[in-house]
């Protein structure tokens, strides 16, 4: 932090104090706290390691999303439209991995911070929010349990094609998950790029395969 | 992100002489065993070293000035600890700015003791008169235990900093499009095992920022408040937040003022 946005901060505020103690003056409009908060966020950090500074500038959904109440329907359904539009289908046409290096992607919770070597493959964190396989106890709440997942939403063999419906909405969920729920708390791994197209495979089959520890 | 892995919460249920039938009621037994550990580590608490040395600290003639910190103001006058840990982040009229503990810290080492204070905040934790600092910071904190939070708002640049910390809690970004919020403004959850505390509630945010500093059994490390700051916008996966900036301190303000009545329990003991 530089001692000359102190000031700037300070002067901001004496400068509104100002204007409220002159009782003659009309009504000061009120400090624009939005504003100082986001000028704050451009000078309170610095890059380090991969952590670039372009990650304190936010796209339109993070702006969107960024206060204690939800943004009105009529905002939410456009910005969910605008990320369903950047949901792309695996360039392969396969949608489905190996559920063996899925689990091995959803127990991981690393990658892409400041200390994370950034050649490394980033963990898909699944199990920091969800409950998947019975078999791991060590998993959190923050999202919804997906244990069964496939298995309760009728999926027997994920090439078939009455599955087909369920597989590109999970691909889609995986890839942007605010095509679906604009202010969601799930990161969108196939849109910024923290998970490439094979692991979004093999997560896919940690889901659906029916051999999925997830699906007994 | 460090995960607590399915050894060390049985290790903690070991240590707590309580092992519950696994999986079975795992998630609440599991809890309730790292509590109870807590309580017992809680009785020999190592963060008593740091406050100790801390103590010391305060007292000795030291940098460049050859001068004690013991003319330091943390905000209830010159020299006076007790009772300035629980007013903290707090408006300052020699610096005209709103400071948080260890920001008021690093002015006093360099008006008092002749310390460059941009170099200190520039070290790494752990290190060097940063490591000074926390113990510095414990010996504060401990002479407030037990006194109810109560940050003052009556300054302009206090509200200030209330209303622009409260935005940067819930400011989303980075790849993962995390901010404060997406971990502690709801009740009862958890990431892996560990509890996240609600922020944007009295007792949450008393738990939460009431806690801290704390040794940390995990590590052996004692963290303070900045460092504990430091460590979530790392896992936010944001950039690295400077030392006592105002992002740091304004979401200090925002936390202590949610947090005011509850009870400081720092230095506290974490896993």
């Amino acid at each position: 932090m530089t001692l000359k946005h102190h000031l700037s901060i300070a002067a901001v505020a004496t400068a509104a104090a100002a204007v409220v103690s002159g009782c003659a003056a009309p009504r000061a409009p009120a400090p624009d706290y939005d504003k100082m908060a986001d000028a704050m966020m451009k000078t309170s950090f610095r890059a380090q390691g991969q952590a670039k500074m372009d990650r304190v500038q936010q796209d339109p959904l993070q702006d969107a999303c960024s206060s204690a109440t939800a943004p009105p329907e009529s905002v939410t359904k456009k910005l969910e439209a605008t990320q369903l539009a950047t949901i792309k289908p695996p360039a392969s046409g396969q949608y489905i991995g190996d559920w063996k290096s899925g689990e091995k992607l959803a127990e991981n919770g690393r990658g892409m911070t400041w200390s994370d070597k950034p050649e490394a493959d980033s963990g898909g964190n699944c199990y920091n929010c969800h409950e998947l396989a019975k078999s791991q106890i060590s998993y959190g709440t923050i999202g919804p349990s997906l244990y069964r997942y496939g298995k309760l939403r009728g999926v027997q063999n994920p090439a078939d094609p009455g599955s087909a419906a369920m597989v590109q909405y999970t691909w889609g969920k995986l890839y942007n998950a605010k095509a679906y729920s604009a202010c969601s708390e799930m990161p969108r791994f196939g849109h910024f790029k923290v998970l490439n197209e094979k692991q979004l495979q093999d997560l896919m089959a940690y889901l659906l395969d029916p051999k999925s520890p997830v699906n007994q | 992100m460090k995960r607590l892995t399915l050894a060390r919460a049985c290790a903690a249920l070991a240590a707590a002489g309580s092992i519950a039938s696994l999986p079975a009621a795992a998630q609440t037994s599991t809890a309730d065993a790292i509590a109870e550990y807590r309580t017992m580590l809680a009785d020999g608490n190592p963060a008593d070293l740091w406050v100790a040395k801390g103590e010391e600290l305060w007292k000795k003639v030291r940098g460049p000035k050859n001068a004690s910190m013991a003319r330091c103001d943390l905000g209830r006058g010159p020299g006076v600890v007790k009772g300035a840990f629980v007013e903290l982040p707090r408006y300052f009229s020699d610096t005209a700015r709103v400071q948080d503990l260890e920001s008021r810290l690093l002015t006093c080492m360099e008006t008092l003791q002749g310390f460059n204070a941009a170099e200190v905040a520039k070290t790494p934790f752990g290190r060097g008169e940063k490591a000074n600092i926390e113990s510095l910071v414990a010996y504060v904190a401990s002479e407030s235990r037990d006194m109810a939070f109560n940050l003052p708002q009556s300054h302009p640049d206090e509200r200030t900093m209330y209303e622009t910390g409260k935005r940067i809690f819930f400011y989303r970004g980075g790849p993962y499009d995390f901010s404060c919020a997406s971990c502690h403004a709801s009740d009862g959850k958890r990431i892996r095992l560990q509890d996240l505390p609600n922020l944007t509630t009295q007792k949450g945010a008393g738990a939460g920022f009431g806690s801290w500093p704390a040794y940390r059994v995990s590590n052996g490390q004692l963290w303070t408040m900045q460092h504990r700051l430091n460590d979530c916008y790392r896992q936010q996966r944001f950039p690295f937040p400077e030392y006592a900036s105002e992002v740091t301190v304004a979401l200090g303000v925002y936390l202590g003022v949610t947090a005011r009545g509850a009870e400081s329990i720092a230095p506290a003991i974490k896993r």
